[in-house]
C-alpha cells in the first residue's frame, strides 16, 4: 500500500488490486481493510495484501447548514435532554456499528414535528448507549430535569437509550417530585433508516409533556403499527422484547394514556396525579452499591457474602415463584439481613412475592427479607440504592421499600401497621 | 414505425436485470420464498417512512420527493412473516446458498468477484420496503456477453433484496419482502432496441441455467436510453421480453420530438408564468371536475400547440405535465390545446386565456382540487416541467406501460441514496470458495441441448425445450429410469420414452391445469412412478394422462395403485390376439369388401376396447397380420 497515512477519509482515490482498477471516495473504519465509495454509492472493501491506493483528489472542505428556527409564542416551552441511544445514533467509523453521534438540535432537526407542538430547548447531557448508564449520572439526570423545570419547561423529554430506560425511568420517579409531565423515550430502530420509530415516539412523547399530566414517564410504541404510542408510568416500565418497537409494556400496572400519533392527542387510561399536583423537590442522593442476585435451582449462596465482604449495602434478590431460595440459603440470608437489607422480588415479572404461603417463604420472612411486593426486580434495586441514599436506619429502610413512592408497589394501606394512625 | 439510424441518432442503450433467486429462505431471514394469497394475510401493520440522510449527510432527490406528504402504508403479513420482514429485528447474516448462486451467475457472465462483500442500504421510501430501504450487496464487476451486434460489457452484479409487492395504493404484502434477487448491469453498449432484446435473451439463458425462480414477475428489466442532445432516462419494470423494442423505439421518439418542441419553443422565445387563482371564471361552470373546487392557471407563453403534440403513441408533452401534477395528488390537468371539451366551454377557455392575459402562441394549463394546497403544488410541478421542456429532455425515472409507452416516476436516484448496513458485517468471500463455485459451474444450454439430442436423440425442438424447462431436472431422472435397465432397451425406444417424457412434462401437464385438474398435487414420486410403469410396459403410454389426472385429483395415491383402479394394467399380447380375432371375425364383410383398408376402420374398434392397456404400434401390428390372415 502506498502512503495510505497521506491520504485522509473522504479522499477521493484510485485503489488497484489484482490489475484491476477502481475509483473512488476513501471510507473510514476500523480494520486495515480499504473500503471506497463507488460513484454509485456502493461501498467495496479489499484486503491491504498487494493494494495499492493512490491520491486523486484531497476532499473539499465540509460546511454544514443549520435552518434557523423561530419561536412561536402560542406554544409551550419544552425541553429536551438528549443522553443518547438508538433514538440518537448513526454510523460510528471507529467500529462500523451504530453508535450515539447526534445531539439535541440534530433530534430537533430530524423530529421537525417536534417544533409544530413546542419551542423546543435542547440539552445534550450525555451521549451514551444506555448500557453505559450508572446510578451516579441517574443522579446528574435527575438534576438537570429539576433544573430545566425550575426555569419554566412545561414539559421535560428524556431521550435515552432503550436498554436501561426502565432504569432510569425508576431512577428519575423516586428522585424527583415533579409537577410537570417528565417523559423518557428511546426508539428501537436506528434514527438513520427511513423507518426509524424515533419520529412517532418522539412526537407522541411530546404530545404527552405537554398534556396534563406530572411525574415520571415512558413513552414508546403500543404495536407493531405507528399508529399509537403508550405512556407507562416509570417504575412500572419493563423492556420485554429485544428488537420490536412495542418491546415496552407495563407490568403490574395499567399504561398511564395512549396517544394518538396522527393525531396528536392523548387520551386517559388510568387515574394519575394532574399536572400541578405536587411541589417540585428533588433528591438525587443514591447508594450505589447495591446488587440484584438472580437465584437458579442450585444457585450457590457464597454470592450474598461476596457482595457483603465488597462493601455492598443492600441487595435484591430475584427469587422463584412467589418469592422463594432453596432452603439451604435461608440461614445465610438471614445471616446477611442482620448487616445489610435484603429484598426479595419474582422472576415472574408479573404478580406480587408473597412469602406466607409455603414454608420456605415464612422462615425467608424470619431471616429479615423485605417482600419487595409487586414490584419489578429493577425497580426494588434502584429504589434500594435510592432509599439507602436517603437514610440508614433500618426500620426506615424496611418503612419506605414497603411504602408507595413512586407508584412502584400496590400497597393496601389497610393491612399494615406501619401506616397505623388513630382512629377519629 | 420504419426503423430511425440509431446509430445516426446515437442510441445509447444499457439494460439492467433484476432475476428472484430460487433459495428455500429469504436473504436476510429465514422465512420461505413462496408468494402467499393476500386472501390469507393473518395480520397487518401501519407504518410511515421519512428521507433519512445518507453517510455523506445528503438527502436523495428521489427519495426527498417520494417523501414529500406523510404515507400511512399498511403491510399484509401472514403466518410465515418474521420480525426481519416487519423490520422488528436486526436482519440475519447474508444467505450464503444465494450468494453462491450469484457467483455463479457471475462467473458465467465473466466477472469479477470481490474479495469482500459489503451489505449497503439503498434508500427506496416508496413503502416498498418496510426498513425504507432496499440492502444490497456489489458482488462482481468487469463482465462480458457476446452478441451479434458486437460484445457488451456487464458492469456490475449485486445480490439484492426483493421489495414487497403492491396490492393497492400503499398497502403492500410481505410475502415477496427479501427474496433474492441478482442485479445485472450492463454498460450503455446497446445501440439498436434489437440489441437490447437480443441481451435480455442472452442474460435470461444463462440465469435460466442456474437455481433462479421462473414465471411471471420473478424477472424484470430496466432500460437505460440516452440519445445524442437528449438525456438519460431510465425505465423500470418492463416484464415482457416482447415489449423491450417498443420501450426502446418509444423512448427514442419520445426523445426526438422533446427536442423539437424544444427548437421550435426556443424559436418562439417561450416562457413560463407564475400560477394563478382563476377559480372565478368556472364558477358556473358545465365541467363537473372543475365545479365548486378551486382551480389554478398557469401561462405558457409560447406554447400553443406543443402541449398538445404526440410525443408517444396516445401521449403527449400534456401528458408528461399531467404525469408531474399526479404525482403530487391531482387527479390531473387540463390545457388549452385540448379545449373546449371535458365540460369546459370555449367561452371560458378564452375568459381563462384573456385573465392569464395570453396572446396568440401561448397556452395555459390549469389544476383543480379542494385542497388549495394540493393544487398549487401540482401547479408548481407543472411549471417546472415546462421550463424543462425548454431546456430539451428532462433526465428521470420513468414506469414502463403495457403498450411500450412510459410515464413520469421520479428522478434519477444518485449515490447519496446508498448506506452501509450497519446490521451485517461486511464478509470475506474467500478464493477457495470462487474456485469451486467455478469447478461446479450449470452446464450452459447450448451444451445441455445438445447432449439431450445425443443421449436421448430428441429432435431439435424438444431438446431445446426441455433444456430451457425447470423440468428440465425431473426430465434426467424420469430418463434415468431407461438407463438403470439399459440392457434390452434400444435406441429407438430410449428415443420414444424421452418424446414421451417431454411432451408429458412441458404438453400434458399443462393441458390437465388447463382443464382445472389441480396438477400443482402431484409430486416427483408420482411422475417417476407413472414412467415406470411405462417402461415396464405395465400401462400403454395413452394412459399417461388419465393415470397423471388420479394422481392429482387423490393426492394419497401411488401410481401402481392408480393404474390398477384405473384398470390400466396392460394386456397380454395372447389376451389381445383374443381380443382382435373376436373383432375380425365379426367383421369378416368388411375385410373381404376393402381388403388391407379395413385394417383403419377396425383399428379404431379395436383401440375403442382396448385404449390404454395395450400399445398402439402392437395393436396395429396383431391386428394387420391378423387381417391378412383372413383375406
Amino acid at each position: 500500500m502506498s502512503k495510505i497515512e497521506d491520504i485522509q477519509h473522504g479522499d477521493h482515490v484510485k485503489v488497484v488490486k489484482d490489475g484491476e482498477e477502481f475509483f473512488g471516495v476513501l471510507m473510514p473504519n476500523a480494520t486495515t481493510d480499504v473500503i471506497i465509495k463507488l460513484k454509485s454509492g456502493y461501498n467495496v472493501g479489499f484486503a491491504p495484501e498487494g493494494l495499492h491506493v493512490t491520491l486523486v483528489k484531497k476532499r473539499g472542505p465540509v460546511t454544514a447548514v443549520r435552518p434557523s428556527r423561530s419561536i412561536r409564542p402560542e406554544l409551550p416551552r419544552l425541553s429536551i435532554i438528549s443522553t443518547g441511544g438508538t433514538i440518537a445514533s448513526k454510523i460510528d467509523y471507529r467500529t462500523g456499528a451504530v453508535t450515539s453521534q447526534f445531539d439535541a438540535e440534530d433530534i430537533i432537526d430530524a423530529i421537525p414535528s417536534l417544533a409544530e407542538i413546542a419551542n423546543i430547548e435542547g440539552v445534550m447531557l450525555y451521549n451514551i448507549l444506555s448500557e453505559n448508564m450508572q446510578p451516579k449520572l441517574w443522579s446528574e439526570l435527575a438534576l438537570c430535569v429539576y433544573n430545566q423545570v425550575r426555569a419554566g419547561a412545561y414539559g421535560v423529554l428524556v431521550t435515552h437509550g432503550t436498554d436501561t430506560l426502565g432504569y432510569s425511568a425508576a431512577a428519575l420517579s423516586f428522585m424527583l417530585q415533579v409537577p410537570v409531565p417528565v417523559m423518557l423515550v428511546g426508539s428501537q430502530r436506528s434514527a438513520d433508516r427511513p423507518s426509524s420509530d424515533n419520529v412517532v415516539n418522539a412526537t407522541c412523547a411530546a404530545v404527552a409533556a405537554t398534556s396534563d399530566l406530572a411525574g415520571v414517564f415512558t413513552v414508546m410504541h403500543e404495536d407493531a403499527s405507528d399508529d399509537t404510542c403508550l405512556v407507562h408510568l416509570g417504575t412500572r416500565t419493563k423492556k420485554l422484547h429485544t428488537s420490536r418497537r412495542d418491546a415496552f409494556r407495563s407490568v403490574n400496572a395499567d399504561p398511564v394514556a395512549r396517544v394518538k400519533f396522527q393525531e396528536r392527542s392523548l387520551q386517559f387510561l388510568s387515574d394519575q396525579i394532574g399536572r400541578g399536583g405536587c411541589e417540585l423537590s428533588v433528591h438525587p442522593k443514591i447508594e450505589p452499591k447495591c446488587a440484584l442476585i438472580k437465584f437458579f435451582p442450585g444457585a450457590n449462596h457464597d454470592i450474598m457474602n461476596f457482595y457483603l465482604t465488597q462493601g455492598y449495602k443492600g441487595l435484591v434478590i430475584e427469587g422463584t415463584g412467589l418469592g422463594h431460595v432453596m432452603s439451604e440459603w435461608v440461614p445465610h440470608v438471614k445471616e446477611i439481613t442482620e448487616v445489610i437489607p435484603v429484598v426479595m422480588t419474582s422472576q415472574c415479572v408479573y404478580g406480587a412475592v408473597c412469602d406466607r404461603v409455603y414454608d420456605t417463604g415464612r422462615d425467608l420472612l424470619k431471616a429479615g427479607i423485605i417482600e419487595g411486593g409487586d414490584m419489578l426486580s429493577e425497580t426494588a434495586l434502584v429504589k434500594l440504592m435510592w432509599v439507602l441514599g436517603q437514610t440508614s436506619d433500618r426500620e426506615e429502610i424496611r418503612k419506605l421499600m414497603r411504602t408507595n413512592i413512586a407508584g412502584e408497589i400496590t400497597v393496601d394501606e389497610s393491612r399494615t401497621w406501619e401506616t397505623f394512625e388513630e382512629l377519629p | 414505425m420504419k426503423d430511425l439510424d440509431y446509430v445516426k441518432i446515437g442510441l445509447k442503450a444499457g439494460l439492467e436485470i433484476h432475476q428472484q433467486l430460487n433459495t428455500t429462505s429469504k436473504l436476510f431471514c429465514s422465512s420461505p420464498t413462496e408468494l402467499k394469497d393476500t386472501k390469507d394475510a393473518t395480520y397487518e401493520f401501519y407504518r410511515y417512512l421519512r428521507p433519512s440522510k445518507s453517510e455523506l449527510g445528503e438527502i436523495d432527490r428521489a427519495a426527498m420527493e417520494e417523501g414529500i406528504g406523510t404515507r400511512r402504508f399498511t403491510y399484509k403479513a401472514y403466518a410465515s412473516t418474521g420480525l426481519v420482514e416487519n423490520d422488528d429485528e436486526p436482519p440475519m447474516e447474508i444467505n450464503l446458498e444465494a450468494l453462491k448462486i450469484a457467483l455463479q451467475i457471475a462467473l458465467l457472465l465473466q466477472m469479477q468477484p470481490f474479495e469482500q462483500i459489503h451489505t449497503m442500504r439503498k434508500l427506496v421510501i416508496d413503502g416498498s420496503n418496510t426498513s425504507g430501504f432496499q440492502r444490497t450487496a456489489l458482488l462482481a464487476v468487469d463482465g462480458q456477453v457476446s452478441l451479434r451486434g458486437g460484445s457488451v460489457r456487464i458492469d456490475t452484479l449485486s445480490v439484492e433484496e426483493e421489495a414487497a409487492q403492491i396490492v393497492d395504493k400503499d398497502v403492500y404484502s410481505l410475502d415477496r419482502l427479501g427474496i433474492p434477487l441478482v442485479e445485472i448491469g450492463s454498460a450503455p453498449d446497446l445501440k439498436t432496441p434489437k440489441m437490447v432484446k437480443e441481451l435480455a435473451l442472452t442474460i435470461g439463458t444463462i440465469l435460466r441455467a442456474c437455481r433462479v425462480k421462473r414465471g411471471l414477475g420473478t424477472i424484470r428489466q430496466d432500460i437505460n436510453i440516452s440519445i445524442v442532445g437528449g438525456a438519460r432516462v431510465e425505465i423500470k419494470g418492463v416484464q415482457a421480453l416482447d415489449l423491450i423494442e417498443d420501450i426502446v423505439r418509444f423512448e427514442v421518439s419520445r426523445q426526438l420530438n422533446l427536442l423539437k418542441i424544444r427548437d421550435e419553443l426556443r424559436s418562439r422565445g417561450a416562457h413560463v408564468e407564475g400560477p394563478i387563482e382563476v377559480t372565478s371564471i368556472f364558477t358556473r361552470t358545465e365541467s363537473k371536475i372543475l365545479k365548486k373546487k378551486r382551480v389554478w392557471g398557469v401561462l405558457l407563453l409560447g406554447f400553443a400547440d406543443l402541449v398538445g403534440k404526440e410525443i408517444q403513441p396516445g401521449r403527449r408533452l400534456g401528458s408528461e405535465f399531467a404525469d408531474r401534477a399526479k404525482k403530487r395528488g391531482v387527479a390531473g390537468i387540463f390545457h388549452t390545446d385540448e379545449l373546449p371539451r371535458y365540460g369546459i366551454s370555449n367561452k371560458e377557455k378564452e375568459a381563462l386565456l384573456q385573465l392569464l392575459e395570453a396572446k396568440k402562441g401561448d397556452a395555459a394549463v390549469i389544476i383543480a382540487d379542494e385542497s388549495a394546497e394540493m393544487s398549487v403544488e401540482a401547479i408548481s410541478a407543472v411549471i417546472e416541467r415546462a421550463n424543462k421542456a425548454i431546456d430539451g429532455v428532462p433526465e428521470e425515472t420513468r414506469r414502463a406501460l403495457d403498450d411500450g409507452c412510459s410515464e413520469y416516476l421520479r428522478p434519477l436516484p444518485g449515490a447519496a441514496r446508498m448506506y452501509p448496513e450497519t446490521d451485517v458485517t461486511p464478509i470475506a468471500l474467500p478464493i477457495e470458495i470462487i474456485e469451486r463455485v467455478k469447478r461446479h459451474l450449470p452446464e450452459k444450454l447450448e451444451d445441455k441441448t445438445q447432449r439431450y439430442k445425443l443421449d436421448f436423440l430428441l429432435n431439435d425442438e424438444l431438446a431445446h425445450q426441455i433444456a430451457r424447462s425447470e423440468n428440465n431436472q425431473l426430465f434426467e431422472e424420469v430418463m434415468n429410469l431407461w438407463c438403470e435397465k439399459d440392457s434390452g432397451i434400444t435406441k429407438d425406444e430410449k428415443k420414444d420414452a424421452a418424446t414421451l417424457v417431454v411432451r408429458t412434462l412441458e404438453g400434458v401437464i399443462a393441458e390437465l391445469k388447463r382443464e382445472d385438474v389441480p396438477v400443482d398435487r402431484l409430486k416427483r414420486e408420482h411422475i417417476l412412478g407413472v414412467f415406470r410403469l411405462v417402461r415396464d410396459k405395465t400401462i400403454s403410454k395413452e394412459g399417461v394422462p388419465k393415470v397423471l389426472r388420479l394422481l392429482a385429483e387423490y393426492d394419497t395415491k401411488t401410481a401402481d395403485e392408480a393404474a390398477i383402479e384405473l384398470g390400466f394394467i396392460m394386456l397380454s399380447e395372447s389376451e389381445l390376439n383374443t381380443i382382435v380375432e373376436e373383432i375380425v371375425q365379426s367383421q369378416l364383410d368388411l375385410i373381404k369388401a376393402k381388403g388391407v383398408g379395413a385394417i383403419g376402420p377396425l383399428m379404431g374398434v379395436v383401440m375403442k376396447q382396448v385404449r390404454g392397456k395395450a400399445d398402439g404400434k402392437l395393436v396395429n401390428e396383431v391386428l394387420r397380420a391378423k387381417v391378412l390372415s383372413v383375406l
